[in-house]
């Protein structure tokens, strides 16, 4: 395709953009410690947050489809002002600072919370500082990103298709999952892999509500902002294990993202 | 056994009345142009457009009834559609397409499979079940329809401009198909149709809305 024509003063303003994007990712791959990736890499608190990362992310990429699809099923097929309300207060955690996501979920979920204290009193539950705290808190921040990806796709179905599947006999719920699901089946692989990869960098909310105790809920993110005072070098390597995770979900996605080429 | 419309159906600014009954074995043509409510007419009594007054009401049992706040869902009625544009699910192949109705009623696999095999047959289409729609020509596709709606075995069948979506060449095999397909036909029919042809082939009432 020829590409159209850009004015030479458009493509510098341009060109210092992506430089400022780039320049620091470059740079760590600069300065990582190439000669002792290997070493680093097998530390044992390093593979515990790489663990514990991959794990707690996983799952709340799992719950946030399990919990967010229906969510942008419902979402998508009413138009009521109720729900456009709470369409807002769904995806809020995705411009809300991530810290006061954990302040907000100590709130509701800790100990004094006001649901965490009857967790407590009659379940003996606690939840801050846990690792299902890490979870809670990566879900809460990375659902409304899968929310409002598959919100966009039911939208978009052919509604037709699901009326024809009701005049056979179907029950909304059965045309939900026959119908409605797998016309939208990328979009909620696409959502999974950004709710996840949302839940990998995930730092604000998790630190807040489910703290940073090594081989218990220090993630990746987590160690790396404790290593940068402590062992510079590690927290390079480290970071250097996030964006290669962050590309390789990029590099899955591209022909989605870059459907419109 | 009979179906029956009296009063009015129609969305938004559109409305139109409507007061007849079919009896089984009877195929009721609606002629008319574009905008009409020909196929408002099927989407009511299929129950995707509610009814603006009056009652629909098949076999004595009341489908949609306004004022008496009486509706029925679109699953619990006896009638099966063949849409103007198909909708048959582009994911799911030929067998599929056909038994899903079977499947969403209860009907084991096993008997789902059996049964839309020889609608299948019925309308002529075998060896096509591994399919997908998208692999299919129009005659085809609009073959798959019809056995979808008839393997249901409804007491209505709703045909919305069944020859529309096709080539003049399956158009014609279909013209031969539709009217033995209709004969042989149990419940009441109502076939919405630009074409007086299709009429004088296969209707036994005529409704024009010119």
């Amino acid at each position: 395709m020829k590409s159209q024509r850009v004015s030479p003063a458009l493509k510098i303003i341009a060109f210092i953009a992506a430089i400022f994007i780039a320049l620091p990712l470059l740079s760590i791959f600069v300065r990582v410690p190439w000669s002792d990736l290997g070493d680093m890499l097998s530390q044992k608190s390093t593979r515990d947050a790489l663990l514990i990362s991959l794990q707690t992310s996983i799952i709340a990429a799992v719950i946030s489809g399990l919990f967010g699809v229906p969510l942008a099923w419902l979402l998508s097929r009413s138009e009521s002002r109720g729900l456009s309300a709470l369409r807002v207060i769904c995806i809020t955690p995705m411009v809300l600072p991530p810290v006061v996501g954990g302040i907000a979920l100590l709130t509701a979920f800790g100990r004094q919370g006001i649901v965490g204290q009857y967790l407590y009193d009659w379940f003996n539950i606690s939840l801050p500082f846990t690792r299902t705290a890490v979870v809670m808190a990566q879900v809460f921040v990375a659902m409304p990103f899968l929310v409002l990806a598959v919100e966009a796709a039911f939208r978009q179905s052919d509604r037709g298709l699901e009326d024809a599947a009701r005049t056979m006999g179907a029950s909304p719920s059965r045309v939900f999952f026959t119908i409605a699901t797998p016309a939208a089946r990328p979009a909620i692989i696409a959502g999974l892999a950004l709710a996840w990869a949302r839940s990998l960098g995930e730092f604000g909310a998790s630190i807040t509500f489910a703290g940073s105790f090594p081989g218990r809920t220090q993630t990746l993110p987590m160690a790396v902002y404790e290593l940068v005072s402590v062992d510079y070098r590690l927290s390079l390597v480290l970071s250097l294990v996030l964006i290669f995770i962050s590309v390789a979900v990029l590099a899955a996605m591209r022909d989605r993202w870059m459907a419109g080429r | 056994m009979s179906i029956s419309l009296t009063g009015s159906v129609g969305r938004g600014d559109f409305e139109r009345s409507f007061d007849f009954t079919i009896a089984d074995g009877e195929v009721l043509a609606i002629t008319g142009p574009n905008g009409s409510g020909k196929s408002t007419v099927i989407h009511t009594i299929a129950g995707l457009i509610p009814l603006r007054s009056g009652h629909v009401e098949s076999d004595g049992a009341m489908w949609d009834a306004p004022d008496s706040k009486v509706w029925v869902a679109p699953e619990n009625r006896t009638c099966a559609v063949v849409f103007q544009d198909l909708r048959l699910f582009p994911h799911m192949n030929v067998i599929s397409n056909v038994a899903y109705g079977l499947r969403a009623r209860g009907v084991n696999k096993d008997k789902a499979i059996e049964r839309s095999q020889n609608s299948l047959t019925h309308v002529g289409l075998t060896s096509f079940e591994k399919r997908l729609p998208s692999d299919l020509s129009g005659g085809e596709r609009q073959r798959v329809a019809l056995a979808r709606a008839l393997v249901m075995e409804p007491r209505v069948l709703l045909l919305d401009e069944p020859l529309s979506a096709v080539d003049s060449a399956s158009r014609s095999a279909l013209r031969e198909l539709l009217p033995e397909v209709l004969g042989s036909f149990a419940g009441a029919t109502i076939l919405v149709t630009h074409d007086l042809g299709d009429v004088e082939t296969m209707a036994t009432a005529y409704l024009s809305l010119n």
